[in-house]
């Protein structure tokens, strides 16, 4: 009980803070939305071969925002000097990992969901149908992604090549989400019913587990007690 | 130390005697291939460093949970240099199949299951060495990477079936795959010979690299 509580201050406190200051969120959303035209960019005015690359292209965004989103986890506890604090933090500091993982989670979803929006309308695609599955392969995907940000982004926190390490730690061990939830969504947006894909959400649900359960046994190590 | 630096240098010989006769077992023993020719002994260099790459990388998974929970300097040193080691094995593997590759199948890369899965195994212990480059602290560098190595060894099995599925669902795996046919018996030998004799090199290397970890840490 007073474990779960632990971990609701810290997201409680994290919400609020964005919140009042908003300073992630918006930054996120403006990105993705400057994304989404580079993606345009980059592969022309061509509709069909935007249509055929989109599974990928939401989630290389969700990726990207996530690599910028993720990364500022503990930014605050850092810039503000508090970082002793959550040392400092009586019993179990998983808890704390968990409050900044559904922040995270959070956070994550948001952006999601505006991508999902402005694709649909930016993109032509009719999302509404695919909705209820792609929203299963979302919180899954969305799961592992800021499993395994968290606990990076705890470690690179403090080092002076975070911006460099941090993505390079992180993307090799999406590769698995990465190929997953692209293979998911694309056969989401298809038409087919999830059965068709259910090993890849095996694969997800499974992956997540792996990384939720690394990132409580490990996160104390970390935070150095 | 004399003890285990005269220890090592016998490694240090054993291994260049079992590599010797793994080469003249490759090029002399062996039987050439029917349909690939010599390309085809390119694989007494892939397949045993492939199995001394994971080899490796089961010692830090090992050196980097018991550090976790001994916090005893030796385990680190133990995932530090396997992580080296490891990352040129993998190196080696995916070089010596892309020159095989070139000739069989007519390319130097495709995202065959295993050839990519084996390059995401590369990424991720290339992003190890990296953070252990990036953090001069020695006890938190131990902790970080011993984090990392753990992640990492979690996800060997994760990638393995995400990229094969991926692939699955592409081509079959069958086109690609050297042949399913069971090799024969004085093949199997020749591959047997080369692996213990990479297996020496490995604990010979593995053994250098911890004897100079041991010095840096003592400096």
């Amino acid at each position: 009980m007073l474990y779960a509580r632990r971990a609701w201050i810290v997201l409680w406190k994290d919400l609020l803070t964005e919140r009042r200051s908003k300073e992630s969120l918006n930054a996120l959303l403006f990105f993705t939305l400057l994304l989404l035209f580079l993606f345009q960019f980059a592969l022309g005015p061509d509709r069909d071969r935007l249509r055929a690359a989109l599974p990928g292209l939401l989630w290389l965004g969700l990726v990207l925002a996530g690599l910028l989103g993720l990364g500022r986890t503990f930014i605050a506890e850092r810039d503000n000097d508090c970082w002793e604090g959550l040392r400092l933090t009586p019993g179990d500091k998983s808890a704390i990992y968990l409050g900044k993982l559904l922040g995270n989670f959070i956070l994550m979803v948001v952006v999601e969901v505006l991508l999902l929006a402005l694709f649909g309308f930016f993109y032509d695609v009719d999302i509404g149908p695919a909705l209820g599955k792609l929203s299963v392969v979302l919180l899954l995907g969305t799961t592992g992604l800021a499993a395994v940000g968290t606990l990076f982004a705890a470690m690179t926190a403090q080092l002076r090549a975070r911006e460099l390490l941090f993505p390079v730690l992180l993307l090799p061990a999406q590769v698995p989400i990465l190929l997953a939830t692209v293979s998911a969504t694309a056969a989401a947006l298809d038409g087919q019913p999830l059965a068709e894909v259910s090993h890849w959400l095996k694969l997800l649900a499974g992956a997540d587990v792996v990384y939720v359960a690394i990132g409580i046994m490990t996160f104390e190590f970390i935070l150095d007690v | 130390m004399s003890e285990h630096v005269e220890m090592t240098r016998a490694l240090g010989w054993l291994a260049l005697i079992a590599l010797l006769a793994g080469l003249v077992a490759g090029f002399g023993y062996a039987p050439r291939e029917e349909t690939q020719g010599n390309v085809q002994r390119i694989m007494y260099l892939h397949v045993p460093s492939v199995l001394t790459a994971y080899l490796a990388f089961g010692l830090v998974l090992l050196g980097s949970a018991a550090y976790l929970l001994t916090r005893r300097a030796g385990w680190d040193r133990l995932a530090a240099s396997a992580a080296e080691i490891g990352v040129v094995f993998t190196a080696i593997t995916i070089v010596s199949g892309s020159i095989w590759g070139r000739p069989t199948w007519g390319v130097w890369w495709t995202w065959d299951a295993r050839l990519t899965s084996t390059a995401v195994l590369l990424l991720v212990y290339v992003g190890y060495l990296l953070l252990r480059a990036m953090v001069d602290e020695p006890e938190t560098r131990a902790r970080y990477a011993a984090v990392v190595g753990i992640v990492g060894a979690a996800n060997i099995p994760i990638v393995h079936f995400s990229v094969y599925w991926w692939r699955a669902l592409h081509q079959p795996a069958a086109m690609l795959g050297p042949g399913r046919t069971p090799m024969p018996a004085s093949m199997q030998m020749v591959v047997l010979v080369n692996w213990i004799a990479f297996t020496l090199l490995f604990a010979y290397f593995l053994s250098r690299r911890l004897q100079i970890a041991r010095l840096e840490e003592s400096a």
